[in-house]
């Protein structure tokens, strides 16, 4: 039977409301804390006028500076480890026969799903195995694990998702391996691996619980630091550090996005 | 004069896990010819161009190119360019890019790049687009750039994998009319693989028709419609009726034979003898049709009812039940003589041929 007109309406109008409120659920603990990293009072839940006193407080505290400063270079270095190699993984998937490729292919799936504290625990067992100190060293490695399969599976599907006798048309115009690959793969590629490698910065950059595994002393990093701070309870400088730890993190992911919906 | 051969194919099978695509395939194309491989899909005529552009290597017999063996000689070595059905243009590229880039694979010098780029992109009119990325053309231009992509870098032979089959029908056939003028005024072979029976028959010097991975026959446009080797032949390339008849008498060359009820003596070139089994090919342009004012004499006339008429503008198309219960597909053409051209379905016609339009095969052929 066609549904007739006004009862779509109302179930239109329900429908909406719904996705509206389960949005609402999702976003309004943001928006709380970014009106709250406004609000002129410390220990008030209660709006007491605008100020950006929080920022400024926050610009002060050299700690919180240093630890960002290594959180940065942490997700620089990670993440850009990880879209070189990860490229480079997704692309012999894609193009080279090999023993044992349908089961690489699978273990990339497996690890996006493994729980961070299995992560966590197995590489700290890992680097303790091989008496790797915790520090630097230690979060790059793990850094680097976690970001790997998100650049495989964002590159991954570019490819499959390109004309293969491009390849071809290219290998008969006379391009060798090396050719192809610099001229045609990698300028095709360059969305997805540009999507992967935001991606990948921004997973490094908010992670708590992997890295709460194999951080050392000597090498703090901002996701824990505030962690440790929230501890003993939530100041409201710590809002202002959040919401803009937010708004990178969501321009990033909007960029990331807007790349891969790129056509080639 | 003796024509110069460009690529050679001898005794060519391909296996692909146990299963055959192409057996035993001996083909010759001859410099500077339009050849053309037809076939319905998966009858192995896309993967004769794969072994010549090098993307397959053939699992028995050899393959040369210019008269140089190439069996395990990489495409890029090959001196042979594919047009694909998807054009593969690189979408990253320009226009003058994408048509530049075999040259730069060369290591063309910049200023012979930048003219023969030009005069390639001149030759499909598309001067003017050379700084457009792919995804700005329409399909019918993008299929243009492949064909200049291809050319400027003057292969031997250019293989064309249906590559206009993705474009509508006015369009396909200024196309079809372009390739054949490019081909006449490049001088060089075309190797061209359709599906489509018109297009093969109206571009091609040479059509080479295959089913299941072997090559049926071999000819001009005109040997294969008119003078079929088989009915696999005859049917894929256009309408045909067929009569399945015994011999009932020979003498010489000829043979006499009953069709629905009145019998014939037609010509032949093959040896039949009495009680041997045949099939008369007939197509629907040779038969003629009168109604009941226009005929005096009946006698080699066989009765029919008009099932349908199909109008499809310079002629109309007619499927008759014969009073034997036999289906006639017969198409009448206007003239002079027959400028109306009326029929309505039920209507009682006579049905005639000319003889000797008929095309005679053995049974099992």
């Amino acid at each position: 039977m066609k549904p007739s007109g006004p009862e779509t309406e109302k179930t239109g109008i329900a429908a909406s409301i719904y996705t509206y409120a389960v949005y609402l659920f999702f976003y309004i603990p943001i928006l709380i804390l970014i009106v709250y990293s406004f609000n002129d009072a410390t220990y008030s839940v209660t709006w007491k006028g605008f100020t950006l006193d929080w920022y400024r407080v926050l610009f002060q505290d050299t700690n919180l500076w240093i630890a960002a400063l290594h959180s940065l270079i942490l997700a620089i270095s990670a993440s850009m480890a990880a879209a070189f190699f990860g490229t480079l993984a997704a692309i012999s998937l894609f193009r080279y026969q090999f023993f044992g490729k349908k089961l690489v292919h699978g273990l990339v799936f497996i690890l996006i799903v493994t729980p961070d504290i299995v992560t966590g625990i197995a590489l700290l067992l890992l680097f303790s195995l091989f008496h790797l100190p915790l520090g630097f060293w230690s979060l790059l490695l793990a850094h680097i694990s976690f970001c790997l399969p998100f650049v495989v599976v964002t590159v991954y599907a570019r490819m499959s998702g390109l004309d293969k006798n491009i390849f071809e048309a290219a290998r008969d115009l006379g391009a060798r391996d090396l050719t192809i690959f610099g001229k045609i793969i990698i300028p095709l590629l360059m969305p997805a691996i540009i999507a992967g490698w935001l991606l990948s910065f921004t997973l490094s950059l908010d992670d708590v619980m992997i890295s709460y595994f194999v951080s050392g002393p000597g090498f703090e990093i901002l996701p824990l630091k505030i962690y440790a701070l929230a501890r003993l309870g939530v100041k409201p400088e710590l809002n202002a550090l959040c919401t803009i730890i937010f708004v990178i993190t969501m321009s990033f992911v909007v960029i990331a996005q807007r790349l891969q919906r790129k056509q080639p | 004069m003796q024509e110069k051969v460009i690529v050679e194919l001898h005794g060519v099978s391909k296996n692909y896990h146990n299963q055959t695509v192409l057996q035993n395939i001996d083909l010759t194309v001859n410099d500077g010819e339009f050849l053309t491989l037809l076939g319905p899909s998966g009858c192995g005529k896309t993967t004769i161009l794969r072994l010549i552009s090098g993307f397959e290597e053939p699992s028995r017999g050899s393959i040369s190119i210019n008269g140089q063996k190439v069996n395990g000689v990489a495409p890029h070595l090959r001196h042979v360019h594919t047009v694909f059905q998807s054009y593969a243009l690189f979408p990253h590229m320009s226009v003058f890019e994408n048509v530049a880039f075999g040259l730069r694979c060369q290591g063309a010098h910049k200023s012979e790049i930048s003219d023969r780029v030009m005069a390639a992109l001149k030759m499909v009119k598309l001067e003017q687009f050379a700084f457009r990325k792919p995804v700005q053309l329409s399909g019918g231009q993008q299929q243009r750039v492949a064909i200049a992509r291809a050319v400027v870098n003057r292969p031997l032979v250019l293989l064309l994998d249906e590559p206009l089959s993705a474009l509508d029908y006015r369009l396909r056939k200024t196309m079809q009319l372009e390739l054949k003028q490019l081909q006449r005024q490049l001088g060089i072979a075309f190797i061209f693989v359709t599906h489509d029976q018109e297009e093969a028959l109206s571009m091609s010097d040479r059509v080479v028709v295959m089913e299941e991975g072997t090559i049926q026959q071999m000819g001009s446009p005109r040997e294969v419609y008119e003078e079929p080797s088989n009915l696999n032949v005859a049917k894929f390339i256009g309408e045909v009726n067929i009569f399945s008849v015994t011999v009932l008498a020979t003498e010489g060359k000829t043979l006499t034979v009953n069709i629905e009820g009145s019998e014939h003596t037609y010509t032949n070139k093959r040896d039949f003898v009495v009680g041997d089994e045949v099939n008369i090919l007939l197509r629907p342009e040779d038969i003629r049709v009168y109604d009941n004012t226009e005929v005096t004499d009946t006698q080699d006339m066989l009765p029919g009812i008009v099932e349908e008429v199909i109008y499809k503008g310079s002629t109309v198309d007619l499927m008759i039940r014969l009073s034997t219960g036999k289906l006639l597909h017969a198409t009448e053409f206007f003239n002079e003589d027959d400028d109306s051209l009326v029929y309505t379905i039920g209507e009682r016609i006579w049905v005639q041929w000319v003889p000797g339009w008929e095309v005679i095969l053995p049974e099992g052929v």
